[in-house]
């Protein structure tokens, strides 16, 4: 994917933006608790996880804090100023193009030396700003103890101890936020060793003659990017003062011979350094005592123990999700259809519409909501305890054999909930190759939709076992695919990095104000299809069109060996996964499916709905994130697969009887 | 004889000295954002089966790289 610049609108984009209320956004490094801290003030609207990179877009709230009227920004996290990923990318992007008025620099105070340097470098943005050290009761668990004073008069900026997931300081924090904001104070550069500092100002002294004030950038940040070689500031200096390049090549190999070391590396050590040193005077650190972190890591990533209890958690996981499903699917489809048969309307059109949207209503909270809810619940509860990073620990060597590394095991768990925010998370991964078999592996796994399918239907009509069955299918597919386009892609994936995070003990309210946000988007946007849909399929049973598209259909149909009345259900499936489910009951006029279709037909229709085409919206973002041809491509494989395995299941089904 | 090798292949449990990151921009980078510069102390706590990564602990937390990229870190012991 090639990145396209619109320079000149970023090139004098910051100094001239204004915006109608103080701008204050929360950054900082993955997985410091800004989204926690966003929800406190703004109520649950961001995703709050416990794994880096929970958040790969930004979030906008509007709050009203001490009588006064607030933009709070939830920018993904970042480990440095630095462009490597697209989730940092926006980062930096947001921060160099917008209006910002007040920075919070959210650090999670039990790693505080490491998360200065990203303080470090936010300093040369010369926007006023908080540091806000986060999760304190980690960093005193860990023997930490932190003087803020000092902290706030070696940084020059006010410093607030909070602990964001208990709601402890965040008032403070946000009344100190305003108080800065409307001094637009800004830190004095804390500087580096004396050479390069040397060659930092004839770094300066370049950056000032060629731009004169003209870049809407401070000077000192063009300079360190410049020496750092970051690919947005060399662009922005290649399209308006190519000179420039020059000099700063002089000045990196300054650095290079007087350090032996690359000139990035340079500025990177001398950061480090300070930072380690600012922590030293601030911190008093004191052995810590051996937490039950280290025991349960013990087991949890554990070279066989892992292995087996991840299967377990897995397994237990699908087990409860479908006992709970079941044990309310059944009493809520025979309650609904005993309403629906008991509806007499007239004249007939309004009769088969009511029915159509009342069968839409009931199979969303009959069929689709008793796998949803605890579905949605039981991944919270793994987000937010911090399993999903050791999950990648322990499978980064299995992905490496699809071509992958062990961060994306994060996307395609994901998946399972929903396809959308997988592939959205697909952006964590640095290249676009990655990228690109991640979103491709996401849109593969059967989301929560296809759940309520593969369990309503095959779990309902087969068992259990047949719905665990598809399952371990998917994943052997996926594995197949995965491997085959690692090969044909050959390139090398640069490996993982990943910080694995304190366990955190999520907090019921939590987990379930993140279950409702997902919930929700169920009931806005899917629900009403199902009703529409449920609706115009209805009308077009009123009007005899289902015949003409059923017909359409049948190429597909028969070489399933389904129902031509099936047909129609594959379109809907399109939209909304859930919709060829109830679209199905609808199609054949019975949500007791077994009675119309045998065993095989129904193992192969959902075999065929959960393979093929992701749904409209996974396909929206897709577009967003690989470009139309790579999305084309990975629908054209669904379809692909679809059609293989729907036929091999048919074919397996009649040698069995 | 001060022993060099790759992270890759250090011990469980030894702490290690990093001397050099080999690697281009992209690599050194993102070992840096992480807090592992050439000097940084760190301890291998956990390597991965199937080829697996290596789990170290530097500057109190715990982060995992791939062995590929591990490769790529040249250590020495502490003694």
């Amino acid at each position: 994917m090639k990145k396209t610049v619109c320079c000149r609108k970023q090139f004098y984009g910051r100094a001239f933006q204004s915006a109608e209320h103080p701008q204050i956004v929360l950054a900082g490094q993955p997985n410091c608790g800004k989204s926690t801290i966003f929800n406190e003030v703004v109520g649950y609207r961001s995703i709050a996880s416990n794994f880096p990179g929970a958040t790969v877009t930004y979030t906008r709230g509007h709050v009203r804090i001490f009588h006064q009227t607030f933009d709070i920004i939830d920018l993904p996290g970042t480990y440095s100023l630095t462009s490597m990923d697209p989730a940092s990318v926006e980062t930096q992007r947001y921060l160099l193009s917008q209006h910002v008025d007040v920075i919070v620099n959210v650090v999670d105070s039990s790693i505080l030396s490491r998360s200065l340097e990203l303080t470090l470098q936010l300093m040369d943005l010369e926007i006023p700003m908080v540091l806000c050290l986060n999760m304190m009761d980690e960093a005193e668990r860990k023997g930490i103890h932190i003087n803020t004073d000092t902290l706030s008069g070696r940084m020059g900026m006010p410093v607030i101890a909070t602990v964001a997931s208990k709601g402890r300081g965040v008032q403070h924090l946000f009344a100190e936020t305003l108080r800065a904001s409307a001094a637009k104070k800004t830190a004095h550069h804390i500087l580096y060793s004396r050479h390069v500092e040397s060659v930092m100002d004839d770094m300066n002294r370049h950056v000032r003659e060629a731009f004169k004030g003209t870049s809407g950038y401070p000077q000192r940040l063009i300079a360190t990017k410049l020496l750092e070689e970051d690919q947005y500031f060399i662009r922005m200096a290649r399209e308006h003062k190519p000179d420039i390049l020059k000099k700063a090549e002089q000045c990196r190999k300054q650095l290079v011979s007087a350090h032996g070391r690359p000139a990035d590396q340079v500025i990177g050590a001398e950061r480090h350094a300070l930072s380690m040193s600012i922590f030293e005077s601030v911190a008093l650190v004191e052995k810590p005592v051996i937490s039950w972190k280290e025991r349960a890591d013990n087991l949890l990533m554990h070279n066989v123990w892992g292995y087996v209890i991840l299967f377990a958690v897995m397994l237990s996981f699908f087990l409860v999700v479908f006992q709970f499903g079941a044990l309310l699917e059944e009493p809520l489809v025979t309650f609904f259809n005993q309403w629906a048969a008991s509806i007499q309307i007239s004249p007939p059109l309004l009769s088969f519409m009511a029915k159509g949207m009342f069968q839409g209503i009931g199979g969303g909270i009959a069929i689709v909501l008793p796998y949803l809810l605890p579905f949605l619940l039981g991944l919270a509860f793994l987000e937010d305890i911090g399993y999903l990073p050791r999950v990648a620990f322990l499978l980064d060597g299995v992905m490496h054999r699809l071509g992958l590394h062990g961060t994306s095991v994060i996307p395609a768990v994901l998946g399972y909930g929903c396809n959308v925010p997988a592939v959205m998370a697909t952006r964590i991964l640095e290249t676009p190759r990655d990228r690109f078999i991640a979103a491709l592996i996401a849109s593969m796994v059967p989301c929560s939709a296809r759940m309520t399918i593969i369990f309503g239907l095959v779990g309902y009509a087969l068992g259990g076992i047949y719905a665990f069955g598809i399952y371990v299918l998917n994943l052997l597919v996926i594995i197949a695919t995965g491997t085959v386009f690692s090969r044909l892609l050959k390139e090398d994936t640069p490996g993982m990095i990943l910080e694995i995070p304190n366990y955190h003990t999520p907090r019921f309210k939590v987990l379930l104000s993140k279950t409702w946000l997902r919930m929700k988007d169920f009931i806005i946007i899917a629900w009403p299809l199902l009703i529409a849909g449920s609706a115009v399929l209805s009308l077009s049973e009123f009007f005899q069109w289902t015949p003409f598209i059923n017909r359409w259909l049948t190429p597909i149909t028969r070489i399933l060996g389904l129902p031509p009345e099936v047909g129609v259900t594959l379109i809907f499936g399109v939209l909304r996964k859930e919709l060829s489910l109830l679209m199905l009951f609808q199609a054949l006029g019975t949500s007791d499916v077994t009675a119309v279709m045998t065993q095989a037909q129904i193992m192969t229709f959902t075999i065929f709905v959960v393979f093929y085409i992701p749904c409209v919206a996974t396909i929206g973002v897709l577009i967003k994130q690989v470009r139309l041809k790579a999305t084309l491509l990975i629908v054209l494989i669904t379809v692909f697969w679809a059609l293989m395995l729907g036929i091999f299941t048919r074919g397996i089904a009649a040698l069995i009887h | 004889m001060v022993m060099r090798q790759t992270l890759d292949r250090v011990a469980l449990s030894t702490r290690v000295e990093v001397v050099d990151i080999r690697g281009g921009w992209g690599v050194r980078q993102r070992l840096n954002q992480l807090g592992i510069h050439p000097g940084d102390h760190m301890m291998v706590k956990r390597s991965g089966i199937f080829h697996g990564p290596v789990l170290i602990a530097i500057h109190g937390c715990d982060v995992a790289i791939g062995r590929g990229m591990a490769r790529h870190v040249i250590v020495r012991e502490i003694t």
